[in-house]
Formats: C-alpha cells, sequence, structure tokens
C-alpha cells in the first residue's frame, strides 16, 4: 500500500468538506474492495475518507411501498433485516449471498454500487427494482447509475446516501457462483412489480449490468420459465476468463433466468 | 502519524501507527498476538479472521484505523483462563485440523457462527465456512467439530 491520510469525519457534512479539500481522495465504507486494490497498488490516493462509521448512513427504513437502506448499511444487516425479508425477500437472499459471513460483516451496499464490479450482485438487484440512488448531490435512477465495467454516473465529491427500493410483486435472484470467489459467473434477477416487468443481468456481460429487453417482453405476455427458455444471448459482448467462456456465460443467463422465474412464482 | 486505541482480548491496547497498517499486522507485530495468521494476504482464505464488535472479519481487509474504538477478540482471547473453549475442545477431540495453519480462523470463524445460528445443520456449516480455506483436511473434521461444539454450547 501506498501512504496516505486516513481521515474519520463526524458527520456526511463533514465528509463532503474533507472530499471537496483533499488532492485525490477516496472513500472508504467496508474496505472489502478498497483494501485489496490499495494493497495491490491499483490505487494511489492522497486521502481515504472513513465514512464506514456514519450513523447517518447506516439504517433501514419501510415506508409507503418501499425500502429505503442507507449506503453505509452492511451486506450482513440487510440480509437479516425483518422489514427486507418481508418485503423484498428476494434482495435479503441476495445481500445473504454476497462473498462470505466475513465480507458480509464488513461490505456496504453503497461500497458495491459505487464500485460497479461487472460481477457484482447489487447492480442487478438495483436494476431490476427500479432503485433510486440518493446522493449528496441528486437523485439517480438505477437505468442512469451503471455507466460500464466500474463505471458509474457518481461524480467527484459526490457520496451516494441511501437507495430507495420499491416493493416489488414477485422477484427472484439466481446466482450462478464462480465457486473459487463466490461473485456471480452469472446472475439473474426478475422482477415484477409498478415499474412492470425487469429482468437485469450481473457478471455476464463485458460492460456491466444490463437488461435483456427481450425476456422482459415474453414475460408480460407469459410469466413463466418456458417464456425465457427460448430466449437466447449472443455471445459476443459477454465476459471470457478462465472461468468460463462468452458461449457458456451467454447460456447461463437463459437457464439463470428460467431458475429465478420458477423461484419467483 | 495516527493514533489508535482500541481493546484487544479485553486489555486497552493503543499506538502510533502509519494510516496504511492493516489491523492484522497491528496485532500480530505492534502487539505480538501471532495467533492470527496471515495466509493469502487477498481477503480469501479466512486464515486472519478475529472478532471486531462481536462479529468475524478478515483482519488482513481492514487497517488498523478503521477498528479505532472497537473491541477485538483474538484466538488468544477465546479461553483467557487457560481452559480450551468448546470449538477449541472439539477441534481437538474432532481431528479438525493437520498443519493447523487455518485453525485461529476457523474456529473465530466457528464461533462467530454458532453466536448467530445456535441451530446449525452440516449444510449451513458449509456453507458459512465459505470465506475460510483449509489445504488438509478436506474439511470433513471441521465440519465435524463445529457441529459437535454447536451442540454442546447450546
Ligand atoms: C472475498 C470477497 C468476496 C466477495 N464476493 C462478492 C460477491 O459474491 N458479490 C458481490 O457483489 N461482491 C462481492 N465482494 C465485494 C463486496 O461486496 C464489497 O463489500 C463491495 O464490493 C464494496 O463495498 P465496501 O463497502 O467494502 O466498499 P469499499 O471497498 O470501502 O469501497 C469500494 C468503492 O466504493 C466507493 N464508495 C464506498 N462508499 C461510497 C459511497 N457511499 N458513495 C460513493 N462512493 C462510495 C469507494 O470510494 C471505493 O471506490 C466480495 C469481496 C471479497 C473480499
Amino acid at each position: 500500500m501506498y501512504q496516505f491520510n486516513y481521515e474519520r469525519p463526524k458527520s456526511l457534512a463533514d465528509a463532503e468538506a474533507l472530499l471537496a479539500k483533499a488532492d485525490d481522495p477516496k472513500l472508504l465504507a467496508g474496505g472489502q474492495t478498497l483494501i485489496p486494490t490499495l494493497k495491490q497498488r491499483l490505487a494511489m490516493p492522497s486521502d481515504v475518507i472513513d465514512i464506514g462509521g456514519l450513523k447517518e448512513l447506516d439504517f433501514i427504513r419501510a415506508e409507503g411501498d418501499a425500502i429505503m437502506i442507507g449506503a453505509a448499511t452492511k451486506h450482513a444487516t440487510v440480509a437479516n433485516s425483518a422489514d427486507v425479508r418481508k418485503h423484498n425477500p428476494a434482495l435479503a437472499a441476495l445481500a445473504g449471498g454476497i462473498g462470505d459471513p466475513a465480507v458480509r460483516h464488513m461490505g456496504t451496499l453503497g461500497g458495491s454500487i459505487a464500485n460497479n464490479d461487472p460481477a457484482a450482485d447489487y447492480p442487478a438487484a438495483c436494476l431490476a427494482l427500479d432503485a433510486k440512488i440518493h446522493t449528496t448531490k441528486r437523485l439517480i435512477e438505477a437505468d442512469e447509475f451503471f455507466k460500464g465495467m466500474f463505471e458509474t454516473a457518481l461524480q467527484d465529491g459526490e457520496i451516494i446516501r441511501e437507495v430507495t427500493f420499491p416493493h416489488p410483486e414477485k422477484a427472484a435472484y439466481m446466482k450462478f457462483r464462480n465457486p473459487a470467489s463466490r461473485y456471480a459467473m452469472v446472475g439473474v434477477f426478475v422482477s415484477k412489480g409498478p415499474w412492470g416487468i425487469r429482468v437485469a443481468v450481473t457478471g455476464a456481460g463485458q460492460n456491466g449490468v444490463f437488461r435483456v429487453s427481450e425476456m422482459e417482453e415474453a414475460l408480460a405476455k407469459n410469466w413463466s420459465p418456458d417464456a425465457v427458455a427460448n430466449v437466447k444471448l449472443p455471445a459476443k459482448g459477454m465476459n471470457a476468463d478462465l472461468h468460463g467462456s462468452a458461449e457458456y456465460r451467454a447460456h447461463l443467463v437463459t437457464v439463470m433466468a428460467k431458475r429465478a422465474v420458477a423461484a419467483a412464482g | 502519524m495516527p493514533v489508535v486505541a482500541m481493546t484487544v482480548n479485553g486489555k486497552p491496547a493503543s499506538a502510533d501507527v502509519e494510516a496504511r497498517m492493516l489491523l492484522v499486522q497491528f496485532i500480530r507485530e505492534q502487539l505480538g498476538l501471532t495467533g492470527t495468521h496471515v495466509g493469502c494476504d487477498t481477503s480469501q482464505c479466512g486464515a486472519c479472521v478475529v472478532h471486531v464488535d462481536g462479529r468475524a472479519v478478515k483482519s488482513c481487509t481492514m487497517l488498523a484505523t478503521q477498528a479505532e474504538g472497537a473491541e477485538i477478540l483474538t484466538i488468544e482471547g477465546l479461553a483467557p483462563d487457560g481452559d480450551l473453549h468448546p470449538v477449541q475442545k472439539a477441534f481437538r477431540e474432532h481431528h479438525g485440523l493437520q498443519c493447523g495453519f487455518c485453525t485461529p480462523g476457523m474456529i473465530m470463524t466457528a464461533v462467530d457462527m454458532i453466536r448467530r445460528k445456535p441451530d446449525l445443520d452440516e449444510e449451513t456449516v458449509r456453507e458459512e465456512l465459505e470465506g475460510n480455506i483449509c489445504r488438509c483436511t478436506g474439511y470433513h473434521n471441521i465440519v465435524k467439530a463445529i457441529l459437535a461444539a454447536s451442540q454442546e454450547m447450546r
């Protein structure tokens, strides 16, 4: 790790001020991505600003037809929340399937979506559940937030405060785990709600999470696993690495989509 | 350099540290508590698991400064009076280790899982061990030991 200054602001306002003042700052939440990145010397921030302990970013509130989750809420907290389990069990299950128990005790929702790893789970939930991402500057629709591999709409100095997940009528997430890393080889989140029907895929695409409109249309006509069984995705644009070829991942999208629709009931 | 203060195994511990010092370095190098191991140093293997405010975390993936004010429990603090903790006893009885390198992390993970899930079954134990790698045992006896300890502790 390169040297850096460590700051632990007492409030979100302090964090914003520190961000504005520093040369080349980086926010730290759970550190489950940033610390490995620092260790590999893939980042050299001048200042690390630790928002992981900010109480004002650590909450889960069910209000009206939605659940609001603070950016610094840990995966384990989301997985075990009675409110999330009641109104959005697919989201609770997704959070409970991230990495391993120790990772879930530290990793946060905000860190996961800000990082936008192409194999991360939360981006699929945000996109499939029509989530609203509230930052210190504005509200960003999930559709506008994820811009490509490790890229988001976030600007310098912008901090995610919370994410609003409207309750789905039906939803399920099916993930084919990479057996070594536990990240998604392919993960498919299907949902039905006030936004219509959505199918979001993570792990597969070279540009990160994406929606499959052909599957969404097929499910609108006929909500059943059969409806997606014949929708095949091209291998072009899929990730290929030592864990699986592009063709394999394209194939898995259909398999996981079928399983997700079946699980959503 | 930042000053960091925390409680480790019930005793106050503080030092001037570099901001980039990892919690596991603080524990091993600053405090000399070498029961916590560094295996992969890439957040995968779980040999470095300790409890931070009662929850299992990988101490190679946390800065010492992040633990400011926290209560840390390491393998050395598990059974301070010389008796073995029921999980340690079960690992010995069921031969849940061979070379022993992963054992401190396995045991700290096991104690955390038994606390969160008192009604463990084999499948759950295997799932909960996702983040702990053992290259000797094939896990079989580790799982047996954890199940036995969870029975004992009920
Ligand atoms: C062994 C292991 C297995 C894992 N398996 C999975 C898996 O199966 N699925 C999965 O999805 N993830 C997995 N992860 C990643 C994990 O979920 C991380 O916790 C997550 O990606 C990042 O969250 P964090 O809170 O740790 O963020 P950090 O590492 O602290 O930060 C990550 C990035 O987000 C930025 N950031 C953090 N908070 C905010 C905010 N509020 N606003 C703006 N920017 C912010 C930081 O500046 C940094 O660039 C795994 C990690 C490990 C170590």
